[in-house]
């Protein structure tokens, strides 16, 4: 959790250093380089990048043959504990409150809180463990589309989202923009947001339609002529991921999630040896977490 | 620089002290680059509601700590010597905050708030230009580490059990906080009012040949020229 509360991975780091090059509108170009000096700030200081470090949620993901000491509930006991001492030791900002009372308990613990999410691979016998930090209040939008809406349909609502909650620069842009397309509502928002958050910039579908699509879509929010903070500028979308679910016959359900420039993700694997190796790349989607084959 | 025109702005920098002085602000243009020195408190809707809903006074008069509220709630935890280690902070949108400051101004004086995203251009119309009160936004908006730097002490923190340590009031001493760019000056105009109309200019352009929804949604309006604030 320090790993991605402070260190900005390479690949988000590396875009941004690129778009504070190439962008020609004087206050959306200081602000790229005042983010750029800030991923330097926090690794020099061992401070978190962002003061809202998140809601801390783990994705975890093990091999057929991985055993855990003790079984899964150990696993999401210690999983609570690190949340604490994290928050405690870093430290985080203690975001998780009750939704009606507001009590906070200063440890970023409660009712389904962290959320833990699973999958799992046919080999192997290791346990890797993600930790994504966001902030959330902005920069996400569900809709139900229909296949008559098309793919003109899903630019409409890509640029609905990335212009609403880009102005003001509520998304915290320029951001990775995770499109989940198809499913039920809540499988389209999740493989929204895993798209966003788990896939490392550069990275493309194995579709080569959707691949397309990607890349059209980065260039279309890179067209709308806002940069970081809303301000004037072309640096919007660092990148753009998207995820499909087969869907019901009638409709096409979108869901839109921005990854904020304070990109926080860290992954590490732990072996049965004991020894644990960290990677800022997820490898969140395999061929078989999307179950390609029909 | 022209009401116009984002383009052109100097992005002067400048230091301030806090609390601040009127004559200070006079001298600050939009896209001013700002960094603070001396004494801000944080302050959110936890307080807003507590002091102005449910009139409940801080253990010290908001005049006698300073004039300059910054909406943030910081990455902080408590020492064991009783002291706290503030390593991050950025700010929270404040747009959410209008129903409370016509009384907040009112009632502390405050004259600097700091915060992510600016206010809707009629609250700095209606409530900052009456109070000669000045919006700074955070740049980025994720700049933790920057701000963090500029803190050298917690000087107090109030209200930490009753509101917790997102939500209370901690008052800071600072050194060197920035940057910050003005977004209202003292004439209430708003630099993202001027980006947004500079963005716009190209949004019809964008959306040809994108048709409507086959279904649309309550509360949709098809004016993209509107802001959702």
């Amino acid at each position: 959790m320090r790993r991605a509360a402070i260190g900005i991975p390479e690949d988000f780091r590396a875009s941004v250093a690129e778009m504070a090059e190439h962008e020609t509108n004087p206050l959306s170009k200081y602000v790229l380089e005042q983010i750029g000096c800030n991923y330097e700030a926090a690794l020099e200081d061992q401070r978190p990048m962002c003061g809202d470090t998140g809601l801390p949620r783990y994705f975890v993901k093990m091999g057929n043959d991985c055993c855990i000491e003790g079984g899964f509930a150990a696993l999401e006991r210690a999983l609570r504990r690190a949340t604490a001492q994290a928050t405690r030791e870093i430290p985080l900002r203690p975001n998780r409150v009750h939704p009606l009372s507001r009590k906070d308990h200063n440890n970023n613990l409660g009712v389904h809180a962290p959320e833990i999410q699973y999958a799992f691979e046919p080999e192997g016998d290791w346990l890797d463990l993600t930790t994504v930090h966001k902030g959330g209040l902005f920069g996400s939008d569900y809709r139900m589309l229909f296949p008559a809406d098309g793919i003109p349909g899903i630019k409409r609502f890509f640029l609905d989202t990335m212009v609403e909650f880009g102005r003001r620069g509520m998304a915290c842009q320029p951001a990775i923009v995770g499109l989940g397309i198809g499913g039920c509502k809540d499988t389209t928002m999740r493989i929204a947001k895993e798209a966003a958050c788990l896939r490392p910039v550069g990275d493309v579908n194995p579709d080569p339609e959707i691949a397309a699509l990607e890349a059209e879509l980065t260039e279309l929010g890179n067209s709308i002529g806002m940069g970081p903070m809303g301000f004037v500028g072309k640096s919007m979308v660092v990148d753009t991921h998207i995820e499909i679910a087969y869907a019901h016959t009638g409709g096409m359900p979108v869901a839109i999630h921005t990854f904020c420039f304070a990109s926080r993700r860290a992954t590490a694997r732990i072996t049965p040896d004991g020894q644990v190796r960290f990677r800022s790349d997820p490898q969140w989607f395999t061929p078989y977490y999307r179950r390609e084959g029909i | 620089m022209t009401d116009n025109s984002p383009n052109d702005l100097q992005m002067n920098t400048v230091r301030l002290s806090c609390p601040v002085r009127p004559e200070d602000l006079r001298q600050l243009k939009l896209g001013d680059l700002v960094f603070l020195d001396g004494v801000v408190f944080t302050g959110r809707e936890g307080v807003y509601k507590r002091y102005l809903d449910e009139a409940i006074e801080p253990p010290v008069p908001f005049q006698k700590i300073s004039n300059v509220n910054f909406h943030c709630s910081p990455a902080a935890t408590p020492l064991e010597d009783g002291d706290y280690s503030v390593r991050a902070v950025t700010a929270t949108a404040s747009f959410r905050f209008g129903k409370w400051m016509p009384r907040w101004f009112a009632q502390t004086g405050c004259k600097l708030i700091i915060g992510k995203g600016g206010m809707p251009s009629r609250d700095y119309k209606k409530l900052f230009v009456p109070n000669e009160a000045v919006y700074l936004t955070t740049v980025g908006y994720g700049l933790g580490a920057t701000y963090g730097r500029g803190v050298k002490s917690v000087k107090s923190v109030h209200w930490l059990e009753e509101l917790g340590i997102a939500q209370a009031m901690w008052v800071l001493e600072v050194e060197n906080m920035g940057p910050f760019i003005v977004e209202s000056d003292l004439e209430g105009r708003s630099l993202f009012e001027l980006s947004n109309k500079a963005i716009n200019q190209n949004l019809a352009k964008l959306y040809e040949g994108l048709p409507e929804p086959v279904l649309r949604r309550y509360g949709e309006t098809t004016d993209r020229r509107d802001e959702v604030l």
